[in-house]
């Protein structure tokens, strides 16, 4: 395939026109190079085409990694589709690098797929370093190992014709190409450009259609392939934004009114957004000094009388734990947002994983029942926030929402919510307590109460972390503590008691059922019918209650031959060296649902540091119904 | 089912002309130790309360973990006893939150300067309006004597038998090195008009006020404020109109030194000072930004933030 990186593809006459249902695309650069812009654009262009859309940040580990090394790439990857998109899929298919040893780092992480197209700047083949040279040559061997077809393009040469510094034009030379490849509307794209360069000056806007039109017509004149993706077929009203920004979005919309936050990736970003817009919307983010500091101005603002929220990663979620605890046992509304990413320890700090379920579920000391909950899209992130506010309020509760970096940093259009005002809390009422009512007067069958706050005639009375009993005194007997233990944990039962089991998705018999939570959704249910086509019998569940589980369970799983979850946390493969029936550490939701459950849950968990790919879980599921192995 | 404890918080609406005595504050009954220098602070913070006419359901006391953070409770008005170290943040969320509210915070020592040191000095930085009293007996009491940052050098503990390590830490000092700091003071519990007067300025200072207030404990330190208690002339008053002032105290605290609070420099002079003891406001200066002030927005209604969520939407819109 060496040879072909010379061949310039011949001009109009000969053009091929690829009709796909999906493509992969993405830009990859040199950290500082724009291509995460230049992906931006083309992602939102397509959505509001009406295609479907997902994509995904591709982030080196450092802020300034030096150029031209394989551990720098940075760039932008879109999945576009006819349909709607749920995931990121699995491999490239058509990519943009600025430089070769981008795509190198690319190639060795096995994203690009196996014939994948690959635009790539030039000028490193005829650079005046010879070592620059010879690294271009090196890669152009590794690279050749596959079928791709690599195609070469003057890219700096190209954007010296409008702009002096290349360095700053070569990402809207590539949206060009792009939007001319895939026969992007070109009013939407220079809209667009507007709305992003929107705080920049009018001469940068000027020279960036610039750039964008030298590109689509080198394109036009150089490039031989066409790719059409019909747009999604859709009446809804869609709105197009990441996870993080739809958990901002929505907690506005939960009508809380206080964020308190320590900076933490990927947790961050959510505070960016609302450190911008909350104060329009009478709301403040803390920075706190801390990450305990920030919890706990947090639950001194549910005291106060208004739920807050909290927004952490792992290490955070570490940190705030004592005050997790302390919320538990004084039963103060509090929400917490833990957007996960690898661990332990600072772990994989902008990479997705999903291994903090039981950090968040046990991490206290004590008996400290609380909720929790995991958006499996982007769009439930918003409503997530909602439903958290709210049910933290009714049952005097913690409600832990738990993402990931998957959908934080991912973007797909969705519904367009319909916010509405009794999704905000109750202004604070501070009518006298009725005489004789007590701190937590627990109902005795469901142990929820009514709760007193500052300010109420008639309520005065401390809390406390002690054990206490209904009036809030510090209890010595103990008859009092496992009562209010048992008021504590009743709560549970009861919002179970609320919930419909899920819905299976695919057939409700078969040989194997498959079960996930968080942001695999889309993938797993990707596989799923992939798996379904080839003929094998299997479906699949998806939890966004996790503490407690939603109802049915046992049900459900009796209905299929195996179980098995499909996770982005660690887990023993059976077959390694040392690894027993009875050792073996499984995926953090197969040890709870085999505990709630009883019934033998096998688990599929990888930690890539990567979304999983929906055919590696086809693989997983192919192997799992060949092996033997338990009945359910 | 048995329950224990004390009996329930009693309707009591008053009318507005309703004049509270001391005794309308009384929660339960204090547990401290008998000689305990806490019960004469409880005490004095009931005179202020009655002093300065603070409706109880309107007054929130927030304590961290200690013998004196048990505060709260011996008082009826709202209260939190919450974690070590904490009481800081919790409160910090409670002005931001409600600003009709008055917020007293109640910490040892070692819930002050040592795991909660850091809430302690962003505290002070954010400057929001709290009277802050860091109930200073140099030692851990509740865990039964170990050693803490104000313990005095050489003194011996649990954990430090052959005497602490360290020169003690000066809780002054940090404070006055803090920027925005407004408020910084220190009294004694055995000098019950002064401890008074001391937090009567403190609670009518808008903004952060730190005081330390030096507290025997009976059991476990009783030598070390042992000779300023026994001879005033260990003690130097600081004076001036806008500090403390109590006329009755000079004819036994002859040391009285002109000081005036809004002068910084010479406030972290005399904090560092060796020779005496100094009661009184080292610093205070009214004008420091308080935090809940500077970040308060004006509020919305529900459908003020439906239509203003819409039109965040049709940014977002395809």
């Amino acid at each position: 395939m060496l040879t072909e990186t010379v061949a310039m593809p011949p001009g109009a006459g000969r053009r091929t026109v690829l009709h796909v249902p999906e493509h992969t695309v993405e830009i990859v650069s040199d950290s500082g190079e724009g291509a995460q812009k230049c992906g931006q654009i083309f992602g939102a262009v397509s959505a509001k085409m009406g295609n479907g859309v997902w994509t995904v940040e591709i982030i080196p580990a450092e802020i300034q990694p030096p150029a031209r090394v394989p551990e720098g790439a940075s760039g932008y990857r879109i999945r576009v589709g006819s349909a709607p998109v749920t995931n990121w899929g699995d491999a490239t298919t058509l990519a943009v690098a600025f430089n070769e040893q981008v795509l190198l780092a690319r190639h060795r992480l096995d994203a690009l797929a196996s014939d994948a197209v690959l635009l790539v700047e030039n000028k490193w083949a005829t650079d005046e370093d010879p070592e620059i040279r010879a690294a271009w040559d090196r890669a152009m061997v590794e690279l050749s190992g596959r079928d791709y077809r690599i195609v070469p393009v003057p890219m700096e040469e190209q954007c010296l014709t409008v702009v002096d510094n290349p360095r700053k034009g070569k990402n809207m030379f590539a949206l060009g190409m792009l939007a001319c490849i895939y026969a992007r509307d070109m009013d939407r794209v220079r809209e667009q450009i507007a709305y992003t360069f929107r705080k920049k000056s009018e001469e940068v806007y000027r020279s960036n259609v610039a750039l964008v039109e030298l590109g689509y017509a080198w394109a036009e004149e150089h490039l031989d392939l066409r790719v059409e993706i019909l747009p999604a077929a859709t009446t809804d009203s869609l709105v197009v934004m990441n996870g993080n920004e739809a958990l901002g979005l929505g907690a506005i919309a939960s009508g809380m009114e206080l964020c308190a936050m320590y900076p933490i990736t990927p947790a961050t970003s959510v505070s960016h957004y609302l450190s911008e817009v909350f104060e329009r919307f009478g709301g403040i983010v803390h920075q706190a000094e801390d990450e305990i500091a920030a919890v706990g101005v947090a639950i001194g603002a549910s005291y106060a009388g208004k739920v807050a929220f909290t927004i952490t990663s792992g290490p955070g979620l570490a940190l705030k734990t004592e005050f997790l605890g302390l919320a538990a046992m004084i039963e103060m509304p509090l929400v917490l947002v833990d957007v996960q990413r690898g661990g332990p320890s600072t772990g994989l700090p902008t990479k997705v994983e999903q291994s903090d379920l039981l950090a968040a579920l046990f991490g206290q000391t004590g008996d400290a029942p609380h909720v929790i909950i995991a958006p499996a899209t982007i769009e439930e992130c918003f409503h997530v926030m909602i439903t958290a506010r709210r049910i933290a309020e009714t049952f005097r509760a913690v409600v832990m929402v738990l993402s990931d970096a998957n959908l934080a940093t991912g973007v797909t259009p969705f519904p367009r919510p319909r916010p509405d005002e009794r999704w905000m809390a109750e202004p604070i009422d501070l009518a006298p307590v009725p005489e004789g009512q007590k701190a937590y007067q627990w109902d005795a069958r469901t142990g929820l109460s009514t709760r007193i706050i500052p300010g109420q005639p008639g309520g005065m009375h401390t809390v406390t972390g002690l054990s206490h009993d209904e009036g809030s005194k510090v209890a010595y007997s103990s008859g009092v503590h496992q009562h209010s233990s048992a008021m504590r944990s009743r709560k549970l039962a009861v919002l179970q008691s609320l919930l419909q089991p899920p819905p299976v998705y695919g057939d409700a018999k078969g040989d194997l059922l498959i079960v996930g939570w968080g942001s695999t959704k889309g993938a797993i249910e990707e596989a799923v019918d992939r798996a379904r086509a080839e003929g094998l019998r299997v479906s699949s569940l998806h939890l966004r209650f996790l503490s407690p589980l939603e109802p049915g369970l046992k049900k459900i799983f009796r209905q299929f031959r195996k179980v098995m979850t499909v996770e982005i946390n660690y887990s023993d493969d059976p077959g390694d060296p040392f690894i027993t029936e009875e050792n073996r550490r499984r995926g953090q939701l197969s040890m709870l649902l085999r505990n709630a459950t009883l019934v033998d849950v096998d688990c599929w968990t990888r930690v890539p540091g990567e979304p999983l790919r929906p055919g590696a879980i086809v693989d997983a599921i192919r192997g799992q119904l060949a092996s033997g192995g338990r009945e359910s | 089912m048995t329950l224990t404890g004390g009996h329930l918080p009693v309707l009591e609406l008053h009318a507005d002309d309703y004049e509270y005595e001391m005794s309308d504050y009384e929660g339960a009954r204090a547990r401290w130790c008998p000689g305990c220098g806490d019960h004469s602070i409880l005490t004095a913070v009931q005179r202020l309360l009655a002093a300065e006419q603070l409706v109880p359901e309107n007054t929130v006391f927030v304590s961290g973990i200690g013998c004196s953070s048990r505060f709260p409770h011996y008082l009826k008005t709202y209260g939190f006893h919450g974690i070590h170290g904490r009481a800081l943040p919790i409160a910090t969320g409670i002005r931001l939150t409600r600003p009709d509210l008055t917020v007293f915070v109640v910490m040892g020592d070692g819930d002050c300067t040592s795991i909660g040191a850091g809430h302690w000095v962003h505290a002070l930085r954010y400057n929001p309006d709290l009277t802050v009293m860091m109930l200073d007996n140099g030692i851990y009491g509740l865990t039964k004597q170990q050693t803490s940052p104000t313990t005095p050098q050489g003194f011996p503990s649990n954990t430090q038998p052959r005497g602490s390590w360290l020169p003690a830490l000066n809780p002054l000092s940090v404070a006055l090195g803090v920027t925005n700091a407004s408020f910084v003071a220190q009294t004694a519990e055995w000098v019950p008009s002064h401890l008074y007067a001391t937090l009567r300025a403190a609670r009518q200072h808008r903004g952060l006020s730190f005081v330390r207030i030096l507290q025997r404990c009976p059991i476990y330190s009783s030598a070390i404020f042992l000779r300023a208690v026994q001879d005033p002339a260990n003690i130097a008053m600081l004076v001036h109109d806008d500090g403390v002032v109590v006329p009755e105290l000079g004819k036994l605290y002859k040391n009285q030194i002109a000081h005036d609070p809004h002068d910084l420099d010479a406030a972290r002079r005399m904090a560092g000072a060796t020779d005496r003891l100094h009661l009184g406001v080292f610093f205070r200066d009214d004008s420091k930004p308080r935090y809940e002030e500077t970040r308060r927005v004006p509020p919305r209604t529900a459908a003020e933030r439906v239509a203003l969520i819409e039109k965040e939407l049709d940014r977002y819109a395809v």
